[in-house]
């Protein structure tokens, strides 16, 4: 299965790069490749179920964002997608996930080899504590086992660093605890230490809403700079940010069950100026969330 | 209008004024707490003062390099005990800790499991038994069975039981108070489980695991009911571990029921050591403690 799953990554990096746009004119003209799809995804905890029947599609190279009110199911769908929902104790999923043409809920997947390709940034920073930001940012491959010379895994470090827009401001205190540095800062060094893995795709949990605005930024800046290298879905609380950052954005929201669905996804300029559905309209309009 | 309004909660403070009967009681719950604190500290330092005149007397070099002198004689030291002290500690640990250690991390790590629970129910079971009981346990296991005789190993697996469910339970705080969203973040990198656990978890909570250790090793050094039927004691130097070997709460039991006044000093003396050596360990816990909150 991992040789699979290799396989989509070397494919979605390839597309990813036919897809780099050569001029910005001809980006949006055809229809992108599929990164990862969804297919009557939903998510429980223990008997409540959270997220119903989902399907939803990320393109290659894009960014795209999950917007909704408060307990609509789009953390939780978020987590799905690399299989972090079902560490929660009592949690489960059903329906079909995607990667390529690699279904990440399939028996013989590894729920391991999926979370190394589909990196995750959380809400708050969480540098590991008692490590350097150097040792963070090679905490992927260290962990996931890779046999790296010194050298090699030096140039890791900087260019995920680099990646991360991080590198001049930590360059001289690379041995320093990463928990030293400011949170925007910390949270840059979450996102390097996500590549340094090499996924293909990046899940962002609201990952500026315990900065303040500058860091939240510069993140934002990021974000749109890497989504050239890397398919990025991220969900945000924040309509601004999403409109700022995405391609595409898919509202859920939750019913009065209290199951979170997908109402609606789009082109991000098409849903905030023209939505299809009124409780979308609704929604950005701030009647109500 | 404004004068009706105040009018109520000023009528309610006169009646509540506080009375002389309310402000003796106050005096003597004051007087009782301070008098308990006072008999608490008071006992403290009595004991440990006493250890310390009686016990010194008997510190001199000898006493701390010469093995006992035989019945009757004056003179020698406590070397094999102190050694005996040291190898149990030794031993006893290194077949605790690793266990306490690993049951800590089933009952955390694995909660969601269906023995997390009875695991922890049986470690809670072992703190609650009286150390002679366990004491009786491993000389029948040990002692009479397998090994056939008093040996030093009987002690150290009888303090290794007194040990586990200490640094089980110390560990499993410890454990809980790393942060849920640093395993989230390793496993998010695509780690698995048990590297989540000994790469991120473990080294985060360092210093309450060497804590957790320490404890259990200050705390079974004291122990002398369950050694009295397993390691029994020794007057010779031994590092054997399938012969009987000392250990200083052995030597106090030993020295103190005895006749001789001599004896008796060096009881004081060895107590004093204990005292000292577990109030050391108690002190270098404090200053760890101490860096793991900065």
């Amino acid at each position: 299965m991992s040789v699979t799953l290799q396989e989509t990554r070397a494919r979605a990096s390839d597309e990813a790069e036919r897809r780099r746009p050569p001029t910005e004119a001809t980006a949006p003209a055809e229809p992108r490749a599929i990164a990862l799809r969804t297919e009557k995804l939903s998510a429980f905890y223990g008997a409540a179920q959270a997220v119903g029947d989902v399907d939803l599609t990320f393109e290659v190279g894009a960014v795209t964002a999950i917007i909704g009110p408060s307990g609509c199911g789009k953390s939780t769908l978020l987590r799905c997608l690399n299989r972090m929902h079902e560490t929660t104790p009592g949690a489960r999923a059903s329906g079909r996930v995607l990667l390529g043409d690699v279904d990440v809920y399939a028996p013989a997947t590894d729920p391991v080899e999926v979370r190394s390709m589909v990196g995750m940034v959380f809400q708050k920073p969480n540098p590991f504590p008692m490590m350097s930001v150097y040792e963070n940012v090679a905490a992927g491959p260290r962990l996931r086992g890779w046999k790296m010379s010194r050298r090699e895994m030096d140039d890791l470090v900087e260019r995920n660093l680099r990646r991360a827009a991080l590198w001049d401001e930590v360059k001289d205190k690379l041995h320093r605890s990463g928990a030293a540095l400011s949170g925007g800062q910390q949270q840059r060094l979450c996102i390097a230490r996500a590549l340094a893995t090499d996924p293909s795709v990046l899940l962002m949990d609201e990952p500026c809403s315990a900065l303040d605005p500058i860091a939240t930024y510069k993140i934002e800046e990021l974000v749109r700079e890497l989504s050239h290298e890397v398919t990025i879905v991220i969900v945000t609380h924040n309509m601004q940010q999403a409109s700022r950052v995405s391609e595409r954005t898919a509202f859920m929201l939750a019913a009065d069950d209290g199951i979170g669905r997908l109402v609606e996804l789009g082109r991000t300029d098409d849903l905030f100026t023209m939505p299809t559905d009124a409780r979308t309209e609704a929604y950005i309009t701030g009647r109500f969330g | 209008m404004a004068l009706a309004a105040i009018a109520p909660s000023s009528a309610i403070l006169a009646r509540h004024r506080v009375r002389p009967r309310r402000r003796v009681a106050e005096g003597v719950v004051i007087g009782l707490l301070s008098l308990a604190t006072l008999v608490g500290v008071a006992l403290l330092v009595t004991i440990l003062g006493y250890v310390v005149v009686r016990g010194l007397p008997a510190i001199d070099l000898a006493f701390f390099t010469e093995r006992p002198k035989p019945f009757g004689e004056v003179g020698g030291g406590i070397a094999p005990s102190l050694i005996g002290t040291v190898l149990l500690a030794v031993v006893s640990g290194a077949i605790a800790i690793p266990i306490g250690i690993a049951s800590a991390i089933f009952v955390v790590e694995y909660r969601s499991g269906r023995f997390a629970g009875p695991v922890r129910f049986a470690a809670e079971l072992i703190a609650g038994l009286p150390s002679i009981v366990i004491g009786v346990f491993v000389w029948t296991l040990l002692v009479r069975g397998v090994v056939g005789h008093y040996a030093a190993i009987a002690g150290a697996v009888a303090l290794a039981v007194i040990m586990v469910p200490i640094v089980a339970r110390t560990v499993e705080e410890v454990l809980r108070l790393v942060p849920h969203s640093l395993r989230e973040a390793a496993l998010a990198l695509g780690a698995p489980r048990w590297k989540v656990i000994m790469s991120i978890v473990l080294p985060t909570a360092r210093a309450g695991v060497i804590t957790a250790a320490v404890l259990a090793l200050a705390r079974s050094a004291g122990e002398t009911a369950p050694l009295l039927l397993t390691a029994l004691g020794n007057d010779f130097f031994s590092t054997d571990l399938l012969r009987p070997i000392g250990a200083l709460p052995l030597q106090i039991y030993r020295y103190a029921i005895s006749p001789y006044d001599d004896w008796h000093t060096k009881a004081w003396g060895a107590s004093l050591v204990l005292v000292v050596v577990i109030g050391a360990v108690g002190m270098l816990l404090r200053v760890v403690a101490r860096q793991r909150v900065r």
